[in-house]
């Protein structure tokens, strides 16, 4: 009975075989976005981990500064101490235009989860311990300029990407850092009796191994990110699977009806019906993996650039089969699948199967429905305006936009009804009439087709708005903060110090750019020198400040703070910030950094050079004429064989910030995209699906004096305005998410907080293509309806149905 | 002549080829009378009705309705003959589910620019559905569906009705009640009458019968 039931059920896929593709094809899609962000995200995670587990930093404690660097005597007291450690220095260092992470460690004392090179080989340790040799992964390798740096350096594929290892001894060297150590590395095991930390170092901090690299807590809203992307593009493909269940449910009730008279167990009937769709999910989520495969790989290039632009993580660019993506996959196409048929299954349950189906009474129904649906649609806005003020955090914002987002959803059928009602009220010729009158009656039908345009189109007004703002305020802000002409910098301290000599009779100004890295509020951040230079004073972008800040901090009474510091840590005006081994100062003022992830501080630099004497003071911004600057470039690359990697101009730092910004929304532009895409697929599978049962109801419109091409172009003209009403819905919702994003997301998720800019362009344009998609989806079944032979509709009419 | 039928021919394609449903029939009926086509399943009485409705297109011989030959008119003339010459009555009422009593009756006539209300309200009244104008098709029984489909096809004023076995969904009470009404209403009207029924009491009940068997005139 089993076998022939169940092949009863599955022989209506071979007389439908459209509706079993727009099935797979829809969960396919649905999984494909989902797993190919996970894939990214994995991918990226697994490379911070390896680069984490290959320096021994999640497998080994460490003993940090409280006040940043630890001073070499420190390691030689606790060795003589008796304790096993081990030091190790990291820094970054300039190769050119790139940027690497320069780790120096020492071979003799580190643990052996910290020896990410074999030394074994005869001399291989001499040579290392000499301070000449130097390791790299080979794409590192291949991405720099090696000749800049004073290493011999040698490929080593255990190695992270973006990372060069050298000895203790050469790290400091070239970070000039002489007698400075990052951190000590503790032995796992360590002998009986010795002293106490707090007698012996108390200004060191004894901090566990870290389950999550430094890589992977910064970038940790970046994921997030993409995974709320993903999540949402999962969801618009579901509507296409729950459409098409429903369909395919629906057109087989009589076929149910039958099994179950003769004798089939509507309990048998709905396990078979659940192995049905946990086939279908099978197969439809391979699929769906292999495509995300491919979005993946796609995407990777994109999302590793910005990785390594916004937060200095790197991230290979190859793609590997990790079966925690694919099971993901699988599972989620498992449970969209379960989601998306659980009406349908819970219907033929409870629905006397017996009861002819009623088009209106579906209708009115669904009246009812969308009372309830109403509720459900105000308790989620409820949701989402409760989550913004009673909780903070990337998490409850991500929750508001859902709550938003699905509300809305919810609400558009019951908005797109009093506007349709509006319209039947409104026309006064029959045919108006009914057009009104049946394109609310199709509303249960498309729906859900209609609320995945939607979503698809609010995240695209909202991402859309966000990013435009962005761009605005991005550009208007690198204008502000790259007021300088051009920018040098030298390749040690005494090539520094020449070039400012070689500099000061040939231009108006050179302004000091010399950092320092530390703890801010106990975070890793950093310590910028700004000189005292109208510069600052006419273009510094300041978010708030004391009166007369810049006389201030020039006079050392106070400092600077960044947005992402300022919100982070909860500062106001006049709060006392500490500096790493400095001075605890007052906050005079709050100024906007994009793009940075870390806490800053700007100090006045007659201060700077008093806190830290030893601090590498390489690089210079220069004020100069326009078009002086090549000729200087010329000057300074023939006097100091300066490579053009150390000189840049502004023009050359803009488009260089610019390119990483696009890079940063490539993503989100090809996320927008594809789920556009989806949503267009569902309309097109809910107008396919929809017009086999139009038959009967425009048959009798036909009959009576319509011809089947003046139906088709009404058909059209529905889909038309049904597109365009659910853009009008999506614009409040878009402009909704776009604020939500500026003000809640960016800020918990970046630290900084975005002015929201309007852009009727794009919503112009993002309605017509909303148009433009409808009417393509339904073109097909409009032809098929001018083109349907008289016999099909005359079908309608026949005694013997 | 309101109708004239000759030597019509119609087949449909079927996988053993053309399946022959009408075989040369001739048919004539004057303005005003009301004729009953009956017939065996399959003997081809529906698909005549539908000739001479304009809802499909015969293969051979000549359908003038009012002299002018539909089997010449194009789908744009063939639609405007429905609108405003033939008045359509089915048996599964074929109401527009969208559309409530009121607008569903005068659809037909307000398609064809005939929209007249007293005429509208006096039908409503005389098929007694007065009062169950804001209901919906579903919301009505067969008997009341089937005089609101009555309405709808009267109310344009039609030259000829074409009735395809408009009670075959209906109790015999009912139905004979439909039947009685429709006819009382298209004779004040002044028009024409096809019927097709399967009922031998229900054919004698208007002015002439013609049998079909294997799709020609018996």
């Amino acid at each position: 009975m089993r076998r022939a039931a169940f092949l009863t059920l599955l022989s209506h896929w071979r007389r439908h075989p459209g509706q079993l593709l727009t099935l797979v094809l829809g969960l396919s899609l649905a999984t494909a976005l989902w797993s190919g962000v996970q894939a990214i995200n994995t991918e990226a995670r697994a490379s911070y981990d390896e680069a984490a587990e290959s320096l021994g930093q999640n497998s080994l404690a460490t003993l940090e500064g409280r006040q940043g660097p630890i001073p070499q005597t420190r390691f030689v007291d606790l060795r003589r101490a008796g304790w096993l450690v081990s030091p190790v220095l990291e820094g970054r260092l300039r190769v050119g235009d790139r940027s690497v992470r320069l780790r120096g460690y020492d071979p003799l004392t580190a643990p052996l989860a910290a020896q990410a090179v074999d030394l074994s080989a005869p001399d291989a340790l001499t040579g290392f311990l000499t301070g000449t040799v130097g390791f790299a992964h080979p794409e590192t390798l291949a991405s720099i300029d090696a000749t800049l740096i004073d290493l011999r350096l040698s490929p080593q594929a255990r190695l992270p990407l973006g990372v060069i290892l050298t000895d203790i001894g050469a790290a400091q060297r070239l970070l000039e850092v002489s007698g400075q150590l990052s951190a000590l590395l503790v032995w796992p095991d360590q002998p009986r009796g010795l002293p106490s930390l707090a007698d012996i170092a108390p200004d060191l901090i004894r901090t566990a191994p870290q389950s999550t690299s430094d890589a992977a807590r910064l970038t940790d809203s970046f994921h997030l990110n993409l995974t709320a992307f993903g999540l949402l593009s999962f969801a618009v493909g579901l509507f296409i699977v729950h459409a098409a269940i429903g369909l395919a449910f629906e057109q087989r009730r009589q076929m149910f009806r039958t099994l179950r008279a003769l004798g089939l167990p509507t309990r048998k009937l709905i396990e078979l019906l659940a192995i049905e769709v946990a086939v279908l999910a099978l197969l439809a989520g391979a699929i769906g993996v292999a495509l995300g495969y491919l979005i993946a790989a796609a995407l990777l290039p994109d999302v590793a650039a910005t990785l390594r632009g916004l937060y200095g993580a790197e991230v290979t660019g190859t793609l590997a089969l990790r079966p925690g993506w694919w099971l993901s996959g699988l599972t989620i196409a498992f449970l969209g699948a379960a989601v998306a048929a659980a009406q349908s299954l819970w219907r033929v349950a409870k629905l006397p199967l017996l009861a002819p189906a009623q088009p209106r009474a579906w209708l009115r129904a669904s009246e009812r429905g969308l009372r309830i649906q109403a509720g459900i649609a105000l308790a989620f806005f409820a949701i989402a305006a409760l989550s913004l003020t009673l909780f903070s955090g990337l998490i409850a914002g991500f929750v508001m936009l859902a709550a938003l987002l699905l509300g809305a959803a919810l609400i558009l059928p019951i908005f797109l009804s009093g506007a349709l009602t509006l319209g039947g009220r409104l026309s006064k010729s029959a045919l108006g009439q009914w057009f009104w009158a049946d394109t609310r009656h199709q509303l249960p039908g498309l729906s859900l087709a209609l609320m995945a345009l939607m979503l698809a189109l609010a995240t695209n007004i909202g991402v859309g708005t966000m990013v435009s703002s962005f761009r605005l305020t991005f550009t208007g802000w690198l204008d502000q903060r790259l007021a300088s002409e051009f920018y040098v910098t030298g390749r040690d301290q005494a090539e520094a110090a020449d070039i400012r000599e070689f500099l000061i009779p040939r231009v108006d100004a050179i302004l000091p750019i010399w950092r320092i890295e530390g703890a801010l509020e106990g975070q890793p951040g950093e310590v910028f020198a700004v000189a005292d230079h109208p510069t600052y004073r006419d273009n510094w972008p300041l978010l708030r400040a004391r009166a007369q800040v810049w006389d201030s901090v020039a006079a050392g009474q106070g400092v600077l703070i960044n947005e992402q510091l300022w919100r982070r840590s909860a500062l106001n005006l006049g709060d006392q910030v500490a500096l790493p081994n400095g001075p605890t100062l007052p906050v005079l003022g709050v100024y906007s950094d994009y793009g940075n992830p870390k806490g800053q501080v700007m100090l006045g630099l007659a201060q700077f050079e008093a806190t830290y004497p030893d601090a590498p003071g390489l690089g210079f911004a220069v004020r100069i004429a326009p078009d002086k600057v090549e000729d200087l470039r010329n000057d300074l690359a023939e006097r100091f064989m300066l490579p053009d990697a150390l000189m840049i101009d502004q023009a050359q730092v803009k488009s260089f910030s610019l390119g990483v910004f696009e890079r940063t929304f490539a993503v989100s532009a090809a996320l927008n995209i594809l789920t556009l895409g989806v949503a267009g697929f569902a309309m097109l599978t809910s107008l396919l699906t929809l017009a086999t049962m139009r038959l009967p109801q425009l048959a009798p419109v036909w009959a009576l004096g319509l011809t089947r091409a003046r139906l088709a172009r009404l058909e059209l003209l529905r889909a038309a305005l049904l597109a365009a009403l659910t853009a009008i819905a999506a614009l409040p919702v878009g402009l909704a998410l776009a604020w939500a994003l500026l003000a809640v997301v960016n800020v918990e998720a970046f630290g900084w907080r975005l002015p929201m800019f309007l852009f009727p362009g794009q919503w112009a344009l993002l309605g017509a293509l909303a148009l433009a998609a409808a009417l393509l989806a339904a073109l097909w079944p409009v032809r098929k309806l001018a083109t349907t032979p008289p016999g099909d509709l005359l079908k309608v009419f026949a005694n013997e149905r | 002549m309101l109708l004239d039928l000759r030597d019509v021919h119609k087949s449909y394609a079927s996988r053993d080829g053309g399946q022959p449903v009408l075989r040369g029939v001739d048919l004539q009926l004057g303005a005003g009378a009301s004729l009953a086509l009956t017939g065996e399943s399959g003997s081809g009485k529906s698909t005549l009705l539908h000739l001479v409705g304009g809802l499909d297109v015969a293969d051979e011989g000549v359908i003038k309705m009012q002299g002018t030959d539909v089997a010449k008119m194009n789908d744009a003339a063939r639609a405007q003959m429905r609108r405003e010459v033939v008045g359509l009555i089915f048996q599964q009422f074929n109401l527009i589910p969208s559309l409530d009593v009121a607008a569903n009756l005068s659809f037909q006539a307000r398609l064809a620019g005939r929209h007249d209300v007293n005429w509208c309200a006096d039908l409503m009244d005389r098929l007694g559905l007065s009062g169950l104008e804001g209901r919906y098709p579903e919301q009505l029984s067969g008997g009341q569906q089937q005089r609101v489909a009555i309405g709808r096809a009267l109310a344009v004023r039609p030259a000829l009705v074409l009735a395809d076995e408009p009670t075959g969904n209906l109790d015999e009470a009912t139905g004979d009640a439909v039947l009685t009404l429709m006819l009382d209403l298209v004779r004040d009207t002044g028009a024409g009458l096809l019927m097709v029924t399967h009922s031998p009491r229900l054919a004698g009940l208007l002015d002439a019968r013609v049998h079909l068997r294997q799709g020609q005139v018996a």
